[in-house]
């Protein structure tokens, strides 16, 4: 299982890496993708087959697809070097630190829930905690957890992404009604 | 694990593969008879080896149907020169091919064949290599792998006509993989209705349609299913990756040789599998025929009898997709956007909202 582990976890961090310093925006997202299919086998290894399998299916197979489609069709073959602005990159790293630091304080402390986390059930309070679940009556249990114990945070996720979808719109109609103003303008 | 049944297990895994690669070739034979018929030719009927021309009747048979034509194309593959322009971008260029050729053999892992029925204790095993409860989510997130050979491909050619078929291939991925997921959705609504628990597994679908088959239940489901699987396997009239009229070769126009080989299997092993799907989903897998039970008897017999009778329904969805091909024109490139999003999807979400109505008052009766 460790070597496992191991594999899968280079997997997931070396082309995650990888895709931060390439300059080539096509390599960078298939190194996108390589990450997400390491974290898949990862959430394989902790027996979530669910999660893995939406894992690729949501952001390896639909959402990576978008994103090479966009890259393409702009036809960006290579992303200009930025050289770090100094108090951005401190700021950056002080908060990589920090972030870290609080993740490791929450896994190893008391929860966000005030039980150790370690502590908490392994399969959720449906049907009955010591009842062994399949795989399917698993994906039952996920849909069930998700429409009554985490309802409110799965409607304020999807709140976020109309607000994304909302805001994406108004900038880009804006764009195009100050550039169709300016032609305007030219034209008279 | 244990040796002796991994080993076994590598075993079926290598069996099963021949068998798809085989029925992959065959398919090729059949596009080519099946075309051929339709434009009133004969089709491939001269290749032959030494071994087969002289036995007596089967010989110049098994000449004129074409069978050894299968192994001469391989072998051709194999043995033309393998260029790679200069221009292009090598590790995409090299990686593509497998790309393109991995996911749609990895789906086989999970799809079902067949049945055995213990003759002593009555209970029914689906013959599968790897039983999955997950199978159809498993099935759709590979396939949605596959589009990347393809994209790839097109932008590591580094030519105009390569990128075009790749940036075409990768919107309408988009496009139809959305009403692709949703058009199946009523039929696991349908078997995990209140008071039912079959879970998402393809073998369970099947046994759900023992005598009633989900095309009969749900037809425009399976219509949305197949017009997605077209468009997913590249098939005409969505081939828009290929689009041999306006690209010259679409996203393969610089490959050769055992390259352009792997293309060639991938996108017809794909099919084979697509069909298979379809089958499985909406045919009734290996179930005999609709509103009659199963004729299959208990032991290796009726398992051997529900393996072709499969195979007999895989054969017949893959010469369906053939004659759609030289029946229909392609469509343009804007016509397939405008298809997907303004009909299909649409479609699809008022095939899923009534289904899951229809199933809630189904289930308050």
């Amino acid at each position: 299982m460790d070597i496992f582990f191991i594999l899968f976890a280079l997997l997931t961090v070396v082309p995650a890496f990888l895709m931060v310093v390439t300059p080539n925006p096509v390599a960078g997202a298939v190194f996108l993708i390589l990450s997400f299919i390491g974290m898949a086998c990862l959430f394989v290894l902790l027996e979530a087959f669910f999660l893995a399998v939406l894992q690729i299916l949501v952001y390896a197979g639909a959402i990576m697809v978008l994103f090479l489609f966009i890259i393409m069709l702009l036809d960006v073959r290579e992303v200009e070097k930025l050289r770090p602005n100094t108090v951005t990159a401190a700021a950056a790293g002080v908060s990589l630190l920090l972030l870290v630091l609080g993740l490791i304080a929450v896994l190893a402390g008391d929860g966000l829930s005030g039980q150790l986390l370690s502590a908490l059930p392994a399969v959720p309070d449906y049907p009955a905690a010591d009842e062994p679940l399949g795989l399917a009556q698993k994906v039952k249990a996920y849909g069930y957890g998700l429409f009554t114990k985490y309802m409110l945070p799965f409607q304020l996720t999807g709140i976020l992404l109309l607000i994304a979808m909302i805001g994406v719109i108004v900038l880009s109609k804006k764009r195009a009604a100050e550039e169709g103003a300016e032609s305007a303008g030219a034209d008279s | 694990m244990e040796l002796v049944p991994l080993l076994l297990k590598i075993l079926y895994a290598a069996i099963m593969l021949v068998v798809v690669l085989t029925i992959a070739g065959y398919s090729v034979l059949i596009e080519r008879k099946v075309s051929a018929y339709q434009h009133g030719r004969i089709g491939p009927n001269r290749t032959t080896t030494p071994f087969i021309r002289p036995i007596p009747v089967i010989g110049p048979l098994l000449t004129r149907l074409g069978i050894i034509q299968l192994p001469a194309d391989g072998l051709k593959f194999l043995f033309k020169e393998d260029f790679t322009p200069p221009y292009v971008n090598r590790p995409f260029f090299w990686a593509a091919p497998l790309i393109a050729f991995v996911p749609s053999l990895a789906v086989i892992a999970v799809i079902p064949f067949g049945q055995y029925t213990s003759p002593l204790t009555g209970e029914m095993i689906p013959l599968v290599l790897a039983p999955m409860d997950l199978g159809v989510i498993f099935v759709l997130a590979i396939g949605s792998l596959s589009v990347y050979g393809v994209v790839l491909a097109g932008w590591g050619s580094n030519s105009k006509y390569s990128f075009l078929g790749g940036i075409r291939s990768s919107a309408q991925m988009i496009s139809y993989e959305l009403s692709l997921g949703l058009s199946i959705f009523p039929v696991f609504l349908w078997m995990n209705a209140p008071g039912s628990d079959a879970g998402l597994s393809l073998s369970s679908v099947v046994e759900a349609q023992n005598t009633m088959w989900f095309l009969i239940t749900c037809p425009l489901s399976a219509f949305l299913f197949l017009v997605g699987i077209f468009a997913e396997t590249n098939r005409l009239p969505f081939d828009m990756a290929e689009s041999e009229t306006d690209l010259v070769g679409g996203f393969h126009t610089e490959y050769s040789s055992f390259k352009f080989g792997l293309f060639f299997v991938g996108e017809y092993g794909a099919m084979a599998v697509g069909s298979a799907l379809f089958v499985l989903l909406f045919l009734g897998g290996w179930n005999f025929l609709p509103f009659l039970a199963n004729p299959w008897p208990a032991g290796w017999i009726g398992s051997v009898l529900s393996v072709l009778w499969f195979l007999v329904k895989v054969v017949g969805m893959i010469t369906f997709f053939v004659l759609i091909r030289w029946t229909l024109p392609r469509y343009r490139f804007d016509q397939v956007m405008k298809l997907g999003w303004t009909v299909l999807l649409p479609l699809a979400i008022a095939n899923l909202i009534v289904n899951a109505a229809a199933v809630a008052i189904h289930d308050l009766w």
